[in-house]
């Protein structure tokens, strides 16, 4: 199973992707592996279903939690606390959950210096089953107008393609064909599929047991 | 077409496009911004309009404007947004003008807070304008569903000419599910020979207008309007019965508080509480025949919503206030858990014994 090597990890992609359950699982991953972890939520994008709803699980895992000041509050003030500056420093191994597309890497931008100066990895993380990402192209354009907005390249892709709890074996392998184009045309490393621990799928390719983080309302 | 996954304002936008809704007039707020954002991205690659209005208030009258000149067109907004636009809707009515409102509602009142509430039932289905006056209103509970419905409100508004509102909530707005859309051929849009498309001097001019002269003529328009809605009480009413042939306590909710009821309805069943529910689709025309016909063998009914007991009354008058009527919510923007309804089943159940 792949884990983050580099001081930074960004989780970053398209809306909805997947990249806060992402990197709430490479975050707790990390964490029972026994490296000093801490998880930066970036999030100014999205208003529900974000990484603050899983704090207690993270805190209780002992990974560290910088969570913007306002998040599942009644207010919508995009502010960012002091305390990510702490991460750059030390020897935590940092997850930072980006917002969505290009406004949300808006955030991670202003960390841009500090970011490269401890070393990084960039991961893309891609669902063909999000409707204006169905191709490779259309992955490729949203992926650009990130890394032109927070001046990070990405440095790996991971294939998450799912139709959330209705995923099925057979969708997921439908997807592998997408992966494997997203990763010759953009000439990065393709570090894993991301599979739903519900679904059982067996097949030769490295993969990512994921599990469903996201708050469940019913 | 194969499913895709997505949050319930993505699957909206969509739906709307492909029900060849080509105009889109809005103005940001949370928990719908997602909608505009669709809109923007997709409206000038198929030769639409997404339009970010000044104000709400511009943005329903940019609307009233697009519907009188005979397109399919839509707005949505949250809460404050929707008191704004009331004026705008009311006009609509007044001008027999079909569109898309959709409410996707957060906590109020006031500017309240942006998480999930369904505390704009009154305003939807009693008084969202001056006037007499009523809206279809539409409840989904689920991404499928808000994408369904979104094409049933563009069919139904232009079948009677009459605004159609989707009421929605943040949770609904913001969560993802997969989902299936329909294809709908642009072809298939009705004809609108009432709208002002022009007359090139074969025709009579057409007037949108809300304003009458004389009072009587005022009435005979707003008693016309009237048999519409007739009509529409009479073929649009929509409501699903999950689980009522046996049960005792009933509960009526709709919306994303249904998808928690039904959870706990499962809950209480392995107890051996005999649980159903009436989720009212159309919360206007309101489904009283179905609650009429279920409170001939149900003993008790609980109302569940994101308010403090809005729809109480509604199902009171339903079923004549032959049965007790209690009610468990949450509101200013909290969500009850499975756990929390199947407390208020337990008690229920305890005095129906």
């Amino acid at each position: 199973m792949w884990l983050p090597e580099k001081k930074i990890t960004i989780v970053c992609g398209h809306y909805g992707s997947g990249k806060t359950n992402l990197a709430v699982n490479l975050a707790l991953s990390l964490s029972k592996a026994g490296k000093k972890t801490v998880l930066v939520d970036l999030d100014i994008v999205n208003p529900y279903f974000r990484a603050a709803d899983n704090r207690r699980e993270l805190e209780e895992n002992g990974v560290r939690c910088v969570l913007p000041q306002f998040a599942n509050t009644n207010v919508d003030v995009p502010s960012l606390p002091p305390q990510i500056h702490s991460v750059f420093v030390g020897d935590e191994k940092v997850i930072f959950d980006v917002g969505g597309d290009k406004d949300g890497a808006m955030a991670l931008g202003v960390y841009r210096n500090a970011i490269a100066k401890c070393g990084y990895d960039m991961i893309g993380v891609c669902n063909m089953y999000r409707p204006l990402t169905p191709t490779p192209e259309e992955t490729i354009e949203n992926l650009a107008e990130i890394e032109a907005q927070c001046h990070l390249a990405f440095t790996a892709l991971v294939n998450n393609s799912n139709l959330g709890e209705e995923t099925t074996p057979r969708d997921i392998e439908a997807s592998f064909g997408y992966a494997d184009a997203l990763a010759e045309k953009t000439n990065l490393p393709l570090l894993f599929t991301a599979v739903s621990d519900k679904v059982k799928l067996s097949t030769d390719r490295p993969i990512f047991p994921i599990r469903d983080v996201t708050k469940k309302i019913y | 077409m194969a499913k895709v996954l997505m949050k319930g304002n993505e699957a909206i936008a969509e739906a709307a496009i492909r029900s060849g809704c080509r105009h889109y007039f809005g103005y940001p707020i949370t928990p719908q911004t997602e909608i505009a954002e669709y809109m923007a991205k997709r409206m000038p690659k198929i030769g639409g309009v997404c339009l970010q209005a000044e104000s709400e208030i511009a943005a329903i009258n940019m609307v009233l404007g697009a519907s009188s000149a005979g397109v399919r067109v839509m707005t949505s907004s949250s809460s404050p947004g929707i008191s704004l636009k009331s004026e705008g809707i009311s006009y609509m009515v007044g001008s027999d003008l079909p569109a898309l409102i959709l409410n996707v509602q957060r906590g109020g009142p006031g500017l309240g807070g942006i998480q999930p509430a369904q505390s704009d039932y009154y305003q939807a289905t009693k008084a969202n304008g001056h006037g007499d006056l009523h809206l279809i209103v539409l409840a989904p509970n689920s991404i499928q569903e808000a994408a369904d419905y979104t094409s049933l409100a563009f069919e139904l508004g232009d079948k009677y000419r009459v605004p159609v509102m989707m009421l929605a909530d943040g949770a609904l707005g913001q969560m993802m599910e997969p989902v299936e859309f329909k294809e709908v051929a642009e072809t298939a849009l009705p004809e609108k020979p009432w709208a002002t498309t022009g007359t090139e001097c074969k025709r009579k001019k057409n007037i949108i207008n809300s304003l009458f002269i004389k009072p009587d003529e005022l009435e005979v328009s707003v008693n016309e309007r009237f048999d519409r809605y007739a009509e529409i009480e009479k073929n649009e009413t929509r409501a699903e019965e999950y689980m009522t042939e046996d049960a005792d306590i009933v509960i009526v909710s709709y919306g994303i508080t249904s998808r928690i009821c039904k959870t706990a309805i499962t809950l209480a069943r392995k107890e051996g509480l005999k649980v159903g529910m009436v989720r009212p689709i159309t919360l206007w025309p309101y489904p009283s025949n179905t609650l009429a016909k279920v409170a001939k063998t149900a003993k008790e009914f609980l109302v569940v919503e994101l308010n403090k007991g809005q729809m109480v009354d509604d199902v009171k008058i339903s079923i004549e206030c032959s049965r007790p009527v209690s009610f468990y919510g949450r509101t200013g923007g909290m969500m009850p858990t499975p756990e929390e309804i199947l407390e208020e089943l337990r008690k229920i159940g305890g005095r129906i014994e």
